[in-house]
Parts: C-alpha cells; sequence; structure tokens
C-alpha cells in the first residue's frame, strides 16, 4: 500500500477488508475495487447533487421571485428533477438534418464528464476523495475548462446561426476569464505552497478566504463567467439568442447539456469551498480540534453555501453585453488578480513561517487593499466607461410642473 | 512513481466512468426508442433549423466575424504567463527574496506590455 | 486577390422573430452582423394584421368597441376611450360626469398596468428575470379590480359611446382607494429592484439614443418622445375628458436612451395613480353613466370627427367617417406603436446584437397596435 492510500480513509477501509481474503497477488484488485467504490460514491455524489441543486435553484428563485417554483412532485418538489429526468428520456430525438451528426451526438455525451473528472481531486471529507495529485489546482483548471470546448462543439455542430453566436460566446468568455481565474489562485498557492488539493486544506490555519478576499471575489465572479450563469449567461441568453448552443437540442440530448450545465455548477462550488472555506474542516476553530459535525458534512454545508450564492446572484443581476463581459474581465479583473499577486508575495516574503498575529495582520492588510483596489478600480473604470458615449452622462428625470 | 501511476491509472478509469454515465442515458433512450416507450416520427419539417420560424438566409455554415482576436492574443500572452507563476509560486517560500524580485521584473514587463494593450484601444470589443 | 476578398470581415444574417422569445409578439427583424455588431436592420410587420380599419367597416358601432379592445392589448380602456370620444364627439354627446370620471380611473389604472408589463418585459429582455415577476404581482392587483368592473381582466368591452355600459359596482371607490398604497408601494419596490442596479444601467444607459429633433422627425409620441426632452403630453397640452381638472407632472428625460425611456414610464406609473387618487375624490357618488338620448344603436350624424388620446404607448389616433347609416364609413387608426417600429433601425445604429432587444423592448411595442 502506498503512502496515498495510506491516509485516506475509504480506500484503506476497503483495500483492507479485500485484501484480506484475497491471495496477495491479487492486491492490484483490491486497489481497483477500492478505488471502484470512490468512484461510485463521487458519481453518484456529482449527479445527486446535480439533483438537488437544480431543485434547489427553481425553489430559491421562486421564493426570489415571489411565487412557489415546482411543488407537485414528491415532498417540496423534491423529485422534480428526477421526473424531468424521465420525461426527457422519453421525449423524441430530433436531430436537424442541418447538424454535424456526430458533433451533434458527441457533445451531450461529453459535457458532463469534465465535472466528474474535476471533482476526483477535490477531497469531499477528512481524508476522502478519489486522488491526491500533486497538480491538483492545474489540474482542475485544464479539465474545467474542457466544458467550454463542449459547449462550442454543441454549437458549432447544430448549424444555427443562434447555436453559433452562442458558441463563439462561450469561448470569448473562456478565454477572458480563464486568466483572471487562473492569477487569482496564485496568491493560494503562495501562501499554501502546494497545488494539492488536500494540502491546500491543511495549509488554511486560518481559511484563506480571509487571507484572500480579492483572490475569492476574483474566483467566484470568474467562475460564475466560465459555467455561464448569472449575469454572464450570454452564451444561452433567452432574450437575445433564444437558447445559445442548445438551441437544435431537444429530448435527453438537451437534458444531458443542462446536467452538464448544472454540474458545472457544483465545480467552483468545490473549489471555492476547498480552496477558500478550508473544505471538510471546521472554518471557525484552528485546524486539528475535534470537531461537532462530521467532516463530510461540513464540505457540502459549504458547497450549497457557495451555490446559493451563485442563485443569490442570478436573481438578482441583469445580463450583461459581451463587450462588457469581455472588458469586465480585462480591465477589472486581471489588474485586481496582479495586484493580488503583488500583495501577497510581499506578504509571505516578509512573513515566512507566520505566527497567528502576523497572519491576522496580513488578513487587515488584505482586506484593506482589496477594498481599495476594487472601490479605486471601479471609480476609474466608471470614467473610462462613460469616455466613449460622452453624449449620454446619467441626468435623472427631471419632472416638469405643467 | 509507482504511486504517481496508480493514480492516474484510477484517473484514466475514472473518465471511462465519466463518459460512460452521459452515455449510458443516451443508450436507456435509444433503448426506449425501440421498446417503442419513445416517439420517433421523423418530418423534413421537424428536422429543419430554427430561426424563429423563418427559413435560414444564406448557407447554413458561415464565416463568422469573431471580434475577439485581440483578446485571444493576450489570453495567449497571460496563459504562458500562468505557467511560469504556477511553480514560482508553489516553491516561492523557499526560493527567498531573488525569487521574487525576479518574479516582479518578469510580472513588470508583462504589466508594461498589458498597459500598452490597453493604451491602444486593443480591449475595446469592436 | 481571390484569397483577400475572402478575408473580407462577413456579415451575416440573421432572423429575430417572428418566433422569438423577446420580440414582444410576432414582430420580424432580420439583422445584418458583423460578428456582434449589428450593420444593419430591416423591421418586417403586419404577422397580426387583421385589417381592424376595414372590419370596422362592416361593424355596427357598439361592436367596434370589442375590435378596439384587440388593438393595444395591454391598453384596452385607453383604446376604448378614444374611439367612443371620437363617436361622441361627432355626436355632439355630452357624457355624465361619473361616467367620465370612471373612464379616467379605469384608463390611469390600465396605462399602470400596461407600464408594468413594460417594466418586466424590459428587465426580462436585459436579462433579469425577477423584476417581472413582481412587475406582474402588482399588475394582477388591477387586473382583479378590472375584471370587478367589467368581468374581463383583458377584452373589456365596457366603455359605450355616450358612456359605460353599466354603473361600477358599488364599493368601487373604496377597492380602487384600497389598491393605490399596495400599487405604490410596489411600483417603489419595482424601482429598487431594477433602476439602479449597476448592470441595468450598463445596459441601458446610453443605448439607443435618440435626439429630440430626431424623435420628433420619426413622430414618436409618449413616454419614446417624453424621453428625449420633450414635454408632450396629451392630457397636459390638449386635455381631453377631464384632463384639466388634475394636478400631475409630465417626466421628461434628457438623453432619449433607453434608461431614460425606462425611467419615463416608472415615474408616470406614479403621475398616473397621483391622477387615479383625485380622481376617486372627485367622483360624485351618484349619476347617470349613460348620456340621455343615446339609442342602443348609436347612428352618428354624417360628418368626421378626429379624436386623439395619450395612450400608455403614445399618441393613439381615431379618425371616423360616418355616413349617418349604423356602421362607419370608415376608420383610420393612428397606432402609436407603428411609429416606434419605424424609429427602431435608427436606433438600433452601432448597436450590439444585445442591444437590439433592449432597445425593442424600450420601445415598448405592441404587435396588435403596430399591425392593426
Amino acid at each position: 500500500m502506498g503512502p496515498v492510500l495510506a491516509d485516506n480513509s475509504i480506500y484503506r477501509d476497503v483495500y483492507s477488508f479485500f485484501v484480506g481474503f484475497m491471495p496477495h497477488q491479487l492486491w492490484w484488485l483490491a486497489y481497483l475495487i477500492a478505488g471502484l467504490t470512490i468512484m461510485v460514491l463521487l458519481a453518484n455524489a456529482v449527479l445527486l447533487n446535480t439533483a438537488v441543486f437544480q431543485w434547489m435553484e427553481r425553489r430559491l428563485l421562486g421564493r426570489f421571485q415571489v411565487r412557489f417554483g415546482p411543488n407537485r412532485v414528491g415532498p417540496f418538489g423534491l423529485l422534480q428533477p428526477f421526473a424531468d429526468l424521465l420525461k426527457l428520456l422519453l421525449k423524441e430525438d430530433i436531430v436537424p438534418e442541418a447538424a454535424d451528426r456526430f458533433l451533434f451526438t458527441l457533445a451531450p455525451a461529453v459535457m458532463a464528464a469534465p465535472v466528474f473528472l474535476v471533482l476526483a481531486v477535490v477531497p469531499f471529507g477528512k481524508n476522502s476523495y478519489l486522488l491526491d495529485l500533486n497538480i491538483g489546482l492545474l489540474y482542475i483548471i485544464a479539465v474545467g475548462t474542457l466544458s467550454t470546448m463542449v459547449l462550442f462543439l454543441a454549437g458549432w455542430g447544430s448549424g444555427n446561426r443562434y447555436a453559433l453566436f452562442g458558441a463563439t460566446r462561450a469561448v470569448a468568455q473562456l478565454i477572458s476569464y480563464e486568466v483572471p481565474m487562473v492569477l487569482s489562485l496564485v496568491g493560494v498557492l503562495l501562501l499554501a505552497g502546494s497545488l494539492s488539493l488536500v494540502q491546500i486544506v491543511e495549509a488554511q490555519r486560518l481559511p484563506f478566504l480571509l487571507l484572500q478576499p480579492l483572490g475569492f471575489f476574483i474566483f467566484a465572479v470568474a467562475s460564475i463567467a466560465e459555467m455561464n450563469r448569472g449575469p454572464f449567461d450570454l452564451v444561452e441568453a433567452e432574450s437575445e439568442i433564444v437558447a445559445g448552443y442548445h438551441t437544435e437540442y431537444s429530448g435527453i440530448r438537451f437534458g444531458l447539456l443542462q446536467l452538464g450545465e448544472y454540474a458545472a455548477a457544483s465545480v467552483p462550488a468545490a473549489v471555492i469551498a476547498t480552496v477558500f472555506l478550508r473544505g471538510w474542516a471546521n472554518p471557525f476553530v484552528p485546524l486539528g480540534w475535534p470537531d461537532v459535525l462530521p467532516s463530510h458534512l461540513w464540505f457540502f454545508l459549504k458547497v450549497f453555501l457557495v451555490l446559493f450564492l451563485f442563485i443569490w446572484v442570478r436573481a438578482t443581476v441583469p445580463r450583461l453585453r459581451i463587450d462588457q463581459v469581455m472588458g469586465f474581465a480585462w480591465k477589472f479583473l486581471l489588474p485586481l488578480a496582479l495586484v493580488n499577486i503583488f500583495v501577497t508575495a510581499i506578504e509571505v516574503q516578509l512573513w515566512r513561517q507566520p505566527t497567528t498575529a502576523q497572519l491576522w495582520a496580513m488578513v487587515l492588510v488584505n482586506w484593506v487593499v482589496a477594498a481599495v483596489a476594487v472601490g479605486g478600480l471601479s471609480r476609474a473604470m466608471e470614467r473610462h466607461r462613460r469616455r466613449p458615449t460622452a453624449s449620454v452622462a446619467p441626468v435623472p428625470i427631471s419632472v416638469e410642473v405643467r | 512513481m509507482e504511486d504517481y501511476l496508480r493514480q492516474y491509472g484510477l484517473l484514466f478509469l475514472f473518465t471511462g466512468v465519466a463518459i460512460g454515465i452521459p452515455a449510458s442515458m443516451l443508450l436507456v433512450s435509444r433503448m426506449a426508442q425501440l421498446a417503442r416507450m419513445r416517439p420517433h416520427k421523423p418530418s423534413p419539417v421537424k428536422a429543419q433549423l430554427y430561426e424563429c420560424g423563418m427559413e435560414t438566409i444564406g448557407g447554413r455554415w458561415n464565416q463568422f466575424n469573431i471580434r475577439y482576436y485581440f483578446y485571444a492574443l493576450l489570453f495567449l500572452v497571460f496563459d504562458v504567463e500562468a505557467v511560469f507563476l504556477y511553480p514560482w509560486a508553489v516553491h516561492f517560500k523557499k526560493l527567498g527574496l531573488f525569487a521574487l524580485v525576479e518574479m516582479f521584473v518578469f510580472l513588470a514587463i508583462l504589466v508594461i506590455g498589458f498597459v500598452y494593450a490597453w493604451r491602444k484601444r486593443a480591449l475595446e470589443w469592436r | 486577390m481571390e484569397t483577400a476578398r475572402r478575408l473580407e470581415p462577413v456579415e451575416i444574417n440573421v432572423n429575430m422573430g417572428p418566433q422569438h422569445p423577446s420580440t414582444h409578439g410576432v414582430f420580424r427583424m432580420v439583422l445584418w452582423v458583423d460578428g456582434e455588431r449589428i450593420v444593419q436592420v430591416e423591421p418586417y410587420i403586419g404577422y397580426l394584421h387583421r385589417g381592424t380599419e376595414k372590419l370596422c367597416e362592416g361593424e355596427l358601432y357598439p361592436q367596434i368597441i370589442t375590435l378596439f379592445d384587440r388593438l393595444d392589448y395591454l391598453a384596452n380602456f385607453n383604446n376604448e376611450l378614444c374611439f367612443c370620444m371620437a363617436a361622441e364627439k361627432l355626436m355632439g354627446l355630452e357624457v355624465p360626469e361619473r361616467a367620465q370620471y370612471v373612464r379616467v380611473v379605469l384608463c390611469e389604472l390600465n396605462r399602470v398596468a400596461s407600464h408594468l408589463m413594460f417594466y418586466g418585459a424590459l428587465g426580462l429582455d436585459a436579462g433579469a428575470m425577477t423584476p417581472v415577476m413582481y412587475a406582474f404581482r402588482e399588475r394582477e392587483h388591477i387586473q382583479r379590480a378590472f375584471e370587478a368592473v367589467s368581468g374581463a381582466r383583458m377584452m373589456h368591452n365596457y366603455f359605450r359611446i355616450g358612456g359605460l355600459k353599466e354603473d361600477v359596482p358599488a364599493g368601487f371607490k373604496e377597492m380602487v382607494r384600497d389598491l393605490l398604497p399596495g400599487l405604490e408601494q410596489g411600483i417603489s419596490e419595482c424601482d429598487r429592484l431594477l433602476s439602479l442596479n449597476e448592470a441595468f444601467l450598463a445596459r441601458t444607459r446610453g443605448v439607443g439614443a435618440i435626439s429630440a429633433q430626431e424623435a420628433v422627425e420619426y413622430a414618436l409620441s409618449g413616454p419614446m418622445l417624453r424621453a428625449a426632452g420633450v414635454p408632450y403630453d396629451l392630457r397636459a397640452v390638449e386635455p381631453y375628458s377631464l384632463y384639466d381638472r388634475f394636478d400631475f407632472d409630465i417626466p421628461v428625460g434628457t438623453q432619449g436612451d433607453c434608461w431614460d425611456r425606462y425611467m419615463v414610464r416608472v415615474e408616470e406609473m406614479r403621475q398616473s395613480l397621483r391622477i387615479v387618487r383625485q380622481a376617486l375624490e372627485q367622483m360624485p357618488d351618484e349619476g347617470p353613466v349613460m348620456a340621455a338620448g343615446v339609442r342602443r344603436m348609436p347612428r352618428p350624424p354624417k360628418g368626421e370627427s378626429y379624436m386623439r388620446t395619450e395612450n400608455p404607448r403614445g399618441e393613439f389616433g381615431v379618425y371616423l367617417v360616418s355616413d349617418g347609416s349604423e356602421r362607419p364609413y370608415r376608420v383610420k387608426i393612428r397606432a402609436p406603436s407603428f411609429a416606434s417600429v419605424q424609429a427602431l433601425p435608427r436606433l438600433l445604429r452601432d448597436c450590439y446584437v444585445a442591444d437590439c432587444v433592449v432597445v425593442l423592448g424600450s420601445l415598448d411595442i405592441v404587435l396588435g397596435d403596430v399591425d392593426r
């Protein structure tokens, strides 16, 4: 048994159970079974989580919008996602004759795959994960990007104008938000000194949300943009380009695209929970203290907290325009990410092995820097944005008395 | 090393699972069609593209003017930068002051380029 | 040379409508786009053409009111009012005060309902899905009041030439009065929800702007014109019915962009409620609601009349020619949305694809009104 297995409780249990009555030469079979056990756990967790998230979003949007949301199928409408899945499974499968049949089928089949793959490296409880890659974060970013490629496949393969718009917008958003997203994590790396998510959790003497407010903000916004939700859902802007990349999809293919999209929301949620909110550990007490709640519960609590945040943003903010979306990434988030790197690097250089007091000092400095940077840059942006449309300044409506 | 390979072996397996689940759903749906639980009544009208109820004007596959060419170039630059930044950040605590200065010089050059691009209005969508 | 030509920027064209989620009905635009930029726009109308003007010539006068209900289906009372007043003008009828007040109250409430619909739709066009629900919650209260009065939620057929179909139900005044505080609060809530939202501002401010001069040249009217800075409101400049008895303000914009058009309407809702409040106070409790001596099938004398009223969408005009029979000889309808659509290619100059739905939303067209 290698060192990786040694500190993974699920592996250890399953492995030792099977290896007990197997011939010694078949140890790899036990290893495989242990791995498959976690895979099954993980895959089911992703699917169930997607269903719950979808239900949660519809219910919460209902609450935000003074209506009920689905409440007929099962208690509180909890079975609605399953009813939807069943319905979609039994819907006619229509492929437009103008579509590229291969791409059209490929896209839904691989849409959800990156989500599963990314979550493989996220520790979803104390000593519970499928893999502990030493390049964890890099892997997440690399694989997470794939879903945008799938969007492009779907949009391009449909041969539809709106889908084409959606597809090109997806790529535009990807190349813009990838940069701040990648750079926002550099601060975390500086503090944690590792790319492995398991070790990042253990390195959080204080949750990195406190130490990296800017990083958190940039990462959260960029990931909303990357998964095409909330104010950045240009890819499927229903008021502009009908349904964007999935305009031509119906039946189970559409269902799979939706599944991929909703599942994709749990990726940034899980990453934020792990990287910024101390993952499976209780965020309120110092690391290593005995915990009242099981670590898995902590993890899922945090994931759903972040998901709630996403839903809230979506319910509140109107959709931005493509040039504004791109400008926001390059002119706002990117400079902020650079500021964050500079400041964090200097701090880490000053305090190599920080004491708790020094950590709190860091928290203070970083929050001040974040406030100043965000505030200052938004003011600068404001001026900059108005310049090209100089003819129009925001003037309140004057009410003329007859 | 062995450990490393084992992990990626599992990852490989998991890729199969990740593609297998959606693919199996497609398959189930297909089976439903064979079992006549899912309708299948193709017609030429149904197979048409949706464009608000009108015929698509012009060809179906069009040259499309992608306007974010500059962004794409900048994206390349900054993504390559990230490749340098990540290892630096991970090992920063062991590298010391020299690495800090070195990386700041590197970043400064990039920032100058970025500011130049900004001033040249490469960051405007046109 | 061949390659060079092939690499030139290509414009592709995209159909927006008639079957599109945000063209507010069966309206079709063909966009020529270069990437995400709009190069040219061509609006196509007529998908909802029912030939109302010609139909009117074959119908009896009371029947025509039902046709007018179906023109601008978000402002039914206002349409009915205009037609009835055109006929009354021709016949020289004096409508009883109580009926006039009821008409004003219903028309102003209808204006609020229509603007609430606009508010929600513009929010949806801009990609905010929450406001429409709040708007519809408020609109629902108004619709209930309408139902109590006329028995229908949309196609009321309640005004008559010379007055009203019947008197309002008992407790009408109290019902509307109880409605007002809730509505005012609801409108403020809607206002706070969307008006100063940073993303909404970014989407609407400076988008689709038009100058006062051009707005006049395009024959825009109503909120479209006022947003461009022209304080022109028929209720004030040419008071019809009882509008000279009320004290209200005309909200005027300065930039003529989408945000101004939006804000003008939000402010107008408040002003309408002000009018309703005053009308309820002044309204006599008793009295006839039908002018004396009007026949069941009115026959206006030979002649012609033109009546124009301020509809939620702008200036609504009816030109009525009578040959003395029980059917009009000719009815011409001046539809405010129709003029607004004309300005669309101008407003969409140098816009993005995403802007076109916001600009279209800010025009607040109703296809029943455009196509007639």
